[in-house]
C-alpha cells in the first residue's frame, strides 16, 4: 500500500460563497512527514477535509498511490487516510473509548474477536489500554488526544492527517504526543501553528495562505527566514533550544 | 414548577396512558421518518447534540418574578430552529431518556408526557410560529416575535391538552373546570417567559448563523438586515389574538366561579348523595365532571379547547409533512 | 454505584422488560386493594437488597418526586364527594383515595425506575431500548445526547460564571435577556459541533447506520428470569383487580 499523496489544482469555496481553496498542489512522499503552516483562514482545515473525502474537490484532483478520490474508492480511501481532528470531544462520540475505537473498524465490517483485536492492538499502539472502558468525557487532554489517536489507528491507514494535534495539551501531553508520532511509520500530514512541534518532527514544511500553497522546503531554513514567516502572520517561538518543551502560549 | 411536566406513575388512569402511548408511538415514528429526510445521515450527531443543547437548557433556571425562577420547555424553540419533525423527535428523547435514565417522570406516564411535552407544544407551537410569521412582516423582528408569540402558545397549549386528557382519564375527584382553570391560568404566565427567551435566543441565532433557523430559511440576507424592531402595532395585534382565543376560554372558568375551593365544598352534599348525572355513560372520567354546576356549559368548553389543541398540532404534522423545502443542504 | 451484584450484569434489555412488566402491573392495580400495594412495595425492597442498592441512597433519589406528592397531597382539599373530618380539617373521601393512589404509584413507580439506573450504566440502558425494537435513530440520538450532555452543560455554566463574575445577578424577567441571548449562541456551538462529530464519523466509514458492536444479548436463563419475575406481580394485579 502506498503512502503518497498527490494533489493537484484544488478548489473549493463553501455554499456562502467563501472561497477558501484556489488551485492548491501538494506532493507528499510515502514515509515523510510534513507540516502544514499558516495563517487563520488559509484553508488548512479545509484541505485536511478533502484529504479523505469529507468535502469533495470542486475543480483538481487528488489521489494516493495508484488511488484516486472518487466516488468508488471512497471507503477505501477512509480507511487509509486517517483524520486527527483539532478538538478530541469531536472525535470521540461514542460512550466508552473502547467503543469509539471500535466504531471505525465495525464499519468496516469487523466483529467479535477480530474487532476486539484491533481495538486492543490500536489502543495498545497508543499506550491506553486502561482506558478503554473510561468515558471519554472524563479523561485528561491528553487522554483525549491518544484515544482519538487509537480510534484512526484502528483503520490501520497509510497516511495520518493531524489538525493542531498539540492545541489544548499540557507541555507533558505535548511531549507524549511527539515520541509517539515519532514511533508511527505512516506518512504524517500535521496541519499546525506549533512552529516547534514542525521544527521537531518535520524536515519539510509547507506555508498556505488563502487556498495555494505559496512555500516549501526545509523546515529549519524556512523557521529562520523571519521575513517570510511575518508575511503569512507567522512567528518561531522564542525558546531557542527546539528539544526544550516551549511553555504554554 | 409545570405542573404537566414529566407527571410520575398514576396521575392518569391506565386507558388514557395506553391510548396516549399509542398516540405518541405513530406521531414521533412519523417524525422520526421526516427527520431522516431532512438530515439524511447528519441525522444523529445533529439532532443528538441539540437535544443535548435543549436538555440543558431546560436545566438552565431564568428569572421569571421577584427572585423565583422558571426554566425553559424549549418545545417552540426546538420546533422553530431544527423544524417541528427534529424538534418532535429532539424534545421526544429528551423526555424518554429523563425518564428511563433519570428516573425523571414515570415510564407508564411517557404516553401523556411525550405528547404533552412534546407532540403538542412543538407540532402546536410550529403552527402557532407559521401562523404569526404570515401576519408579521418578514424581517428580523418578525422572525423574533413570531418565536415569542409561538412559544408562549406552545406552554398554553401543553397546559391545555393535559387539562383534555384530565377529562378523560382523572385519577382523583378534581373538576375538569379547576385543573382546567389552574393550569392555564399559571402556564399563561409562566409562557411569558417562555416566549421572550425564546424570542431572543432566536434572534442570537439569527444574529450569527441565520441559515440555522429552520423557520426563517426563506428570509434573504436584506430582510434579515433589516434589524429594525417590528411595529408595536403588528406585535400587539398578534399578541392579542393568542390573549382572547386563550385567556378567553379560561376566564370563561374563573368568572363563572368566583370562589372556587368554597363553591366546591358547598356543591358536595349535592354530589355526595350520589345522583346520576347525565353524562354517567360517557367516556369521560366520572372525577373530571363531578363537582361542576353547568356540565353542558364545561364540556361545550372543553370540546372547543380540545378542538383548538388537535387543530394546532395537526395543523403542525400537516405542515412538517408537507414541508419539502425541509431538505437541508446535505454536507455530502 | 455500579458495583457487581448480580443485578448488575443481567443484560439491559431483560431489566427493561422487568421493569417495565412491574410499572404497568403497579399502574392497573385498584387503589383499594391496599395490600397489593404492600407486596409491590416489599418486592422493590427485596429487589433493592438483592441488588446492593443501599436503601439510603433509593430514599434520597425518592426526594426527586417530592413536588408530586405535594400536588397529591392537595387533592383531598379540593377534590369532590362526601367528606370527612380529620384533625379537624374537611377533607374529602375521594381525594384521599386519589391522593394515595397517585403517591403510592407514584413512589412505586419511580423506585423501579431508580434501581434500573443504579444497576445499569447509561449506554447500556440505550442499548438495551434498542433492543427493545426502539428505532436505531432514536437510541443513536440518545446516545449522542448523553454523550454530549455535561459537555454543553459545562460550556452553559461557565457563560454563567461569566456573567455572575461581572456583576450579573438576574431577579426579573427583562433582566433575562443575556441568558437568552447565551443560550442562541449555545445552540450554534451545539449544532456546529454537530457539523463536526459528523465529519469524525464519515472519516472513520460512517454511512448513516450505527454500527452494531456485537455485544452480549441476553441469555434465556436471564429471560426465564423477567418472566418468573413480571408474571408473579401480574398475577398480584390480576388478583387485585379480581377482587376488588
Amino acid at each position: 500500500m502506498s503512502g503518497a499523496v498527490r494533489v493537484q489544482g484544488l478548489e473549493f469555496a463553501y455554499p456562502d460563497g467563501r472561497t477558501a481553496l484556489r488551485g492548491l498542489d501538494l506532493t507528499i512522499e510515502e514515509g515523510e512527514r510534513v507540516a502544514i503552516l499558516g495563517p487563520n483562514g488559509a484553508g488548512k482545515t479545509t484541505f485536511a477535509l478533502h484529504l479523505n473525502g469529507i468535502l469533495r474537490p470542486q475543480r483538481g484532483e487528488i489521489s494516493f498511490g495508484s488511488l484516486e478520490l472518487n466516488d468508488e474508492n471512497l471507503m477505501e480511501i477512509r480507511r487509509r487516510v486517517g483524520l486527527v481532528f483539532q478538538d478530541s470531544n469531536d472525535q470521540l462520540f461514542m460512550p466508552s473509548v473502547r467503543d469509539d475505537v471500535a466504531f471505525g473498524p465495525a464499519n468496516l465490517g469487523l466483529r467479535d474477536e477480530d474487532l476486539g483485536a484491533r481495538v486492543a492492538t490500536a489502543l495498545d499502539a497508543v499506550d491506553a489500554l486502561e482506558l478503554a472502558d473510561r468515558p471519554p468525557h472524563h479523561l485528561s487532554g491528553g487522554e483525549k488526544r491518544r484515544a482519538a489517536l487509537a480510534t484512526v489507528l484502528a483503520m490501520e491507514p497509510d497516511i495520518l492527517v493531524f489538525d493542531e494535534p498539540s492545541s489544548g495539551l499540557d507541555p507533558a501531553g505535548r511531549r507524549e504526543l511527539i515520541e509517539m508520532l515519532r514511533g508511527l511509520p505512516m506518512t504524517q500530514i500535521l496541519i499546525t501553528h506549533d512552529m516547534a512541534l514542525a521544527m521537531e518532527l518535520c524536515t519539510r514544511s509547507v506555508i498556505l495562505s488563502e487556498g495555494r500553497v505559496v512555500a516549501s522546503g526545509d523546515t529549519a531554513e524556512m523557521l529562520m527566514n523571519s521575513s517570510l514567516l511575518a508575511r503569512y502572520r507567522l512567528e518561531f517561538p522564542h525558546a531557542p533550544n527546539p528539544v526544550t518543551p516551549p511553555g504554554p502560549g | 414548577m409545570i405542573l404537566a411536566m414529566h407527571a410520575p406513575d398514576g396521575f392518569l388512569n391506565p386507558s388514557t396512558a395506553l391510548s396516549t402511548a399509542i398516540i405518541s408511538v405513530m406521531v414521533v415514528g412519523l417524525a422520526l421518518r421526516q427527520s431522516r429526510d431532512q438530515l439524511a445521515d447528519r441525522a444523529i450527531p445533529l439532532a443528538g447534540i441539540t437535544a443535548a443543547f435543549i436538555f440543558a437548557a431546560q436545566m438552565f433556571n431564568f428569572p421569571v418574578l421577584a427572585g423565583t425562577t422558571g426554566h425553559l420547555l424549549g418545545a417552540a424553540l426546538a420546533a422553530i430552529l431544527l423544524g417541528p419533525s427534529v424538534g418532535v423527535v429532539v424534545v421526544t428523547v429528551v423526555v424518554v431518556v429523563q425518564a428511563f435514565v433519570f428516573a425523571d417522570g414515570g415510564l407508564t406516564a411517557l404516553g401523556y408526557n411525550i405528547l404533552n411535552l412534546a407532540i403538542v407544544p412543538v407540532y402546536g407551537g410550529y403552527a402557532a410560529f407559521r401562523l404569526f410569521r404570515r401576519m408579521f412582516p418578514s424581517s428580523f423582528g418578525g422572525v423574533a416575535g413570531a418565536s415569542g408569540l409561538a412559544a408562549w402558545s406552545s406552554v398554553v397549549l401543553s397546559a391545555m391538552a393535559f387539562s383534555i386528557q384530565w377529562l378523560f382519564g382523572a385519577s382523583a375527584p378534581v373538576a375538569f373546570d379547576d385543573v382546567f382553570s389552574a393550569m392555564v391560568g399559571v402556564h399563561l404566565l409562566i409562557g411569558i417567559g417562555e416566549g421572550l427567551i425564546s424570542a431572543l435566543a432566536v434572534g442570537a441565532v439569527l444574529a450569527s448563523r441565520p441559515d440555522l433557523v429552520h423557520g426563517a430559511r426563506n428570509l434573504d440576507s436584506t430582510q434579515l438586515a433589516d434589524r429594525r424592531a417590528m411595529k408595536t402595532r403588528t406585535f400587539v395585534v398578534g399578541g392579542l389574538l393568542v390573549a382572547l382565543v386563550f385567556a378567553g376560554v379560561v376566564s370563561q372558568f374563573s368568572f363563572d366561579r368566583p370562589d372556587g375551593l368554597e363553591s366546591v365544598a358547598e356543591e358536595t352534599g349535592f354530589a355526595a348523595s350520589g345522583s346520576e348525572h347525565t353524562l354517567a355513560d360517557s367516556p369521560f372520567a366520572d372525577y373530571a365532571t363531578a363537582g361542576i354546576d353547568n356540565e353542558k356549559v364545561s364540556l361545550a368548553v372543553a370540546g372547543v379547547v380540545g378542538a383548538l389543541v388537535t387543530i394546532a398540532v395537526g395543523a403542525g404534522i400537516l405542515l412538517a409533512v408537507r414541508d419539502r423545502r425541509g431538505r437541508d443542504p446535505a454536507m455530502v | 454505584m455500579h458495583e457487581h451484584s448480580r443485578a448488575h450484569q443481567l443484560a439491559p434489555e431483560a431489566k427493561i422488560l422487568a421493569a417495565l412488566g412491574f410499572v404497568v402491573s403497579v399502574a392497573v392495580t385498584p387503589r383499594q386493594a391496599v395490600w397489593a400495594f404492600g407486596v409491590y412495595t416489599a418486592t422493590v425492597l427485596a429487589l433493592a437488597v438483592w441488588s446492593r442498592v443501599p436503601i439510603r441512597f433509593l430514599a434520597f433519589r425518592l426526594t426527586a418526586v417530592l413536588p408530586f406528592i405535594v400536588v397529591a397531597l392537595i387533592i383531598p382539599f379540593v377534590a369532590s364527594g362526601e367528606q370527612t373530618a380529620v384533625a379537624g380539617m374537611r377533607l374529602s373521601v375521594e381525594g384521599l383515595w386519589g391522593a394515595w393512589n397517585i403517591i403510592a404509584k407514584t413512589i412505586l413507580g419511580a423506585s423501579v425506575s431508580i434501581l434500573l439506573t443504579a444497576t445499569t450504566e447509561i449506554p447500556e440502558i440505550i442499548r438495551g431500548l434498542g433492543l427493545l425494537r426502539v428505532p436505531a435513530l432514536f437510541t443513536g440520538i440518545a446516545t449522542f445526547m448523553i454523550r454530549y450532555l455535561e459537555l454543553v452543560a459545562d460550556e452553559l455554566a461557565r457563560v454563567r460564571v461569566a456573567m455572575t463574575s461581572r456583576g450579573y445577578d438576574p431577579r426579573w424577567l427583562h433582566q433575562a435577556r443575556p441568558i437568552a441571548v447565551s443560550a442562541g449562541a449555545m445552540f450554534v456551538r451545539s449544532y456546529e459541533r454537530g457539523e463536526r462529530v459528523h465529519a469524525a464519523m464519515l472519516a472513520r466509514g460512517f454511512d448513516g447506520e450505527m454500527p452494531d458492536f456485537g455485544k452480549r444479548r441476553a441469555s434465556r436463563e436471564e429471560w426465564i428470569g423477567v418472566a418468573v419475575m413480571v408474571g408473579a406481580v401480574f398475577v398480584v394485579a390480576i388478583v387485585a383487580l379480581v377482587s376488588t
